[in-house]
């Protein structure tokens, strides 16, 4: 590995890079619009349910149970319903996403210990919403009982829980999705910029003039790699700064590991870049590519919105060769959490290896190419 | 315009031909909807199961490890580990091979039974959806537990008892699968549309079609209906391993999901002949789709709701076609929604097909003449 002719190849791409706009646009304006649309667009704060209540005791204490259910601002009463039958209406129009019905007799059966039984009806079809919702309502409700019974008893719950959420305390879905928009971002656009750099040689004809100079095929991989290593974590220092400036999530960790960090992930990306762009001669093909052996996975399989625990077994396993999931754990890892090394070692030898691997095939595919 | 529809026919014959020469084009049109269907299917799931759980287990007596017993027995939570000591619940936070940690004090069985134990609960944060559901979760868990260790010690007070319409079980697969039809339709119509006409150009065979005594009426029905054809096939495969393989609910109209996927595909073919009318090379024609899939399909409620969007998002929505179909056929899904149901929708679908379709046609008589 000769350093002269290597910076040589980085310069040469370099200027190339520079000339084309639509590549410029790509690097720098793509990122940072992509974090603000989807960081502002995303949200999956359930707050400001909207509650049809069909009271039917009309009791003292049926109204403060709807006060109870209504205080935090997770739930607000849209309507108020007189007959069992109306219930179906509202919810079928998604004009409430739950019902409250509270039979006759509730205060009676209160008053003497209960069970004094209350029916929510949820508009299930949304099941992530409905489950968010029933969550809330059993936890109001919950507590709201114990007030009730325990106001002026000595007896207690049998067993209470002191529930503490680290990392993100208020639950704020912001905090989960930003952190991590920056790795599948960098993963979308890593690999389309590399994928038509090879692409462009071979169809402007350049290829023939590389081939015929004495650099070695290594030289050319990593040469074409450093520009946009470069920019890569620029595009990843300009949306960290905006994820903290403009959307207030905290950034516990070291910034210095994120860097290392981001440097491997981004060897990785770029690398399996190139090796589809050497593959594939086409632009147009390479892009295509590059977007689905990207996109897809890293939005869907890296853990960024989806649990990958709740998957099936086999597709938690094609997780596993999904690179933005290792630097999704890391993001949020060094943002939210504030770990170091000791935890997000694995994560890191992982991206080594897929460094070392979208390096390696980069390398391979392209000497065929010459050789040919 | 008049059309000729045996010269309309003759270069239908020749669009089918063109797309299933290239064998790729068959994987492309017909596999690659059920993989993205399976892909989808699986992987867009909010259901909170298998929850990594660790246990720090101070007590270790019948009663702790019934609690232990009781969290795991639904199937949302799963034991990945367990100490004596709580700085290892706390390592296993940070690495992330716990999401929820449960900490049971020393003297837990005995004052469960002198009537206030109280154990500690920790979530990981970093998920807000997991942790929001696993601690409803686990606060259900415990009190049920509290009420069956202990049973005359509280009175029963308030009982919830929920019911969910339409989806019981709240799966959230049931909610996803009929969406994941509608980006799949998008994404096929605009495919095939928006790279086609500009191939041909770039290959010059748009000017071999030029000189032909084809107006631009015949060309762009030439160009559409097979893509519509092949739209309508993927519809059918993609609802049919949707009900086998998935077990989706089909409820409503059958009719009513034919009738509107064919306003809704032409509105896709309208968008995609319109980016290929602006754009020069197959390569700006698919940057172009894909900006305009990003949000289209972010801003439809497919995968995050609609309701907890931004205001202006939320309006912004209003002129997305697949919002509009997505309420449709989740509609006619699991509420069993028919023709009469989603007319309101339908018309706003049906408005935007025929304006995107007058913008598209009259660019693309432009474009060719």
């Amino acid at each position: 590995m000769d350093p002269v002719r290597l910076g040589a190849i980085a310069r040469k791409e370099w200027i190339q890079l520079r000339r084309d706009r639509r590549s410029m646009i790509l690097a720098f304006v793509l990122p940072l619009f992509l974090l603000l649309f989807f960081g502002y667009a995303i949200s999956w704060d359930i707050d400001d349910i909207p509650l049809a209540v069909l009271d039917q005791d009309g009791s003292r204490a049926s109204r403060e149970l709807v006060d109870a259910l209504t205080a935090g601002g997770l739930f607000h009463v849209e309507q108020h319903l007189g007959r069992y039958d109306d219930a179906d209406g509202p919810i079928r129009t998604g004009s409430v996403r739950a019902v409250l019905v509270v039979p006759p007799g509730f205060q009676r059966s209160l008053a003497s210990g209960g069970p004094a039984p209350v029916q929510l009806l949820l508009d299930g079809a949304d099941a992530n919403t409905a489950t968010i919702a029933l969550s809330y309502a059993d936890a109001i409700l919950t507590q709201h009982s114990q007030q009730v019974l325990l106001q002026g008893r000595r007896v207690s719950a049998p067993v209470q829980s002191d529930v503490r959420v680290w990392y993100n305390p208020t639950l704020e879905s912001r905090n989960m999705i930003v952190p991590s928009l920056i790795a599948v971002i960098m993963s979308i656009i890593a690999a389309m910029l590399t994928a038509l750099t090879i692409a462009r040689e071979w169809e402007r004809g350049t290829m023939e003039q590389l081939a015929a100079t004495p650099v070695h095929r290594l030289e050319v991989v990593i040469g074409k790699l450093l520009p946009y290593v470069l920019i890569g974590i620029l595009d990843v220092t300009v949306a960290t700064i905006a994820g903290i400036v403009v959307f207030g999530v905290p950034f516990r960790g070291s910034a210095l590991l994120l860097g290392g960090m981001t440097l491997l992930f981004l060897v990785g990306a770029l690398g399996l870049g190139i090796f589809i762009s050497a593959a594939l001669r086409s632009q147009v093909l390479a892009m295509q590519v590059a977007m689905v052996a990207t996109y897809l996975p890293a939005l869907l399989l890296s853990g960024f919105l989806f649990d990958i625990a709740s998957m099936p077994v086999a597709l938690r396993a094609v997780t596993t060769i999904v690179p933005a999931r290792y630097f999704v754990t890391v993001t949020r890892g060094i943002f939210l959490k504030g770990v170091g090394i000791e935890a997000l070692w694995a994560q890191g030898l992982s991206m080594i290896l897929f460094a070392t691997i979208g390096l390696g095939l980069a390398a391979l595919t392209f000497r065929k190419q010459i050789a040919r | 315009m008049s059309i000729s529809w045996p010269r309309v026919r003759s270069l239908l014959r020749k669009e089918w031909r063109q797309i299933f020469r290239d064998p790729r084009s068959k994987r492309i049109v017909f596999a690659s909807p059920i993989l993205q269907l399976v892909l989808f299917g699986y992987a867009v799931n909010t259901d909170v199961q298998n929850t990594a759980l660790y246990i720090v287990d101070h007590d270790v007596s019948a009663e702790s490890r019934a609690l232990v017993d009781a969290f795991t027995a639904g199937g949302w939570f799963r034991v990945t580990g367990s100490s004596d000591r709580s700085a290892d619940l706390m390592h296993a936070l940070d690495r992330g091979s716990a999401r929820i940690g449960l900490e049971i004090p020393p003297d837990f069985s005995e004052r469960l039974h002198a009537g206030g134990a109280r154990v500690q609960v920790l979530l990981d944060g970093t998920n807000s959806n997991t942790a929001t559901v696993a601690q409803g979760y686990a606060a259900r868990i415990i009190q049920q537990f509290g009420a069956e260790a202990v049973p005359r010690a509280v009175p029963a007070g308030i009982d919830v008892r929920a019911r969910a319409w339409y989806n019981p079980d709240l799966e959230s697969r049931v909610y996803n699968i009929p969406a994941v039809v509608g980006t799949i339709l998008m994404l096929m119509s605009l495919l095939l549309t928006a790279l086609a006409v500009v191939r041909e150009r770039e290959l010059g065979t748009l000017d071999q079609l030029m000189v032909s005594p084809l107006t631009p009426g015949e060309l762009i029905l030439g160009k559409t209906l097979p893509v519509a054809a092949i739209a309508l096939i993927d519809l059918v495969l993609v609802v049919a391993v949707s009900l086998t393989w998935f077990d989706i609910p089909f409820r409503g109209s059958a009719i009513a999901l034919v009738v509107a996927s064919a306003v809704y595909i032409v509105t896709a073919l309208g968008i995609g002949l319109f980016i290929s009318t602006v754009s020069t090379t197959q390569q700006e024609a698919f940057m172009s789709m894909f900006l305009f899939f990003l949000p289209t399909a972010i801003l439809s409620g497919f995968m995050y709701p609609v309701h907890t969007m931004p205001d202006v998002f939320q309006a912004i929505t209003l002129l997305n076609p697949l919002r509009h179909f997505l309420e449709i056929v989740r509609g006619i899904f699991l509420k069993g929604d028919g023709l009469l149901q989603i007319l309101p929708e339908l018309g706003i679908l049906a408005l935007m097909a025929v304006s995107i379709l007058w913008l598209a046609v009259r660019r693309f008589a432009r474009y060719v003449s």
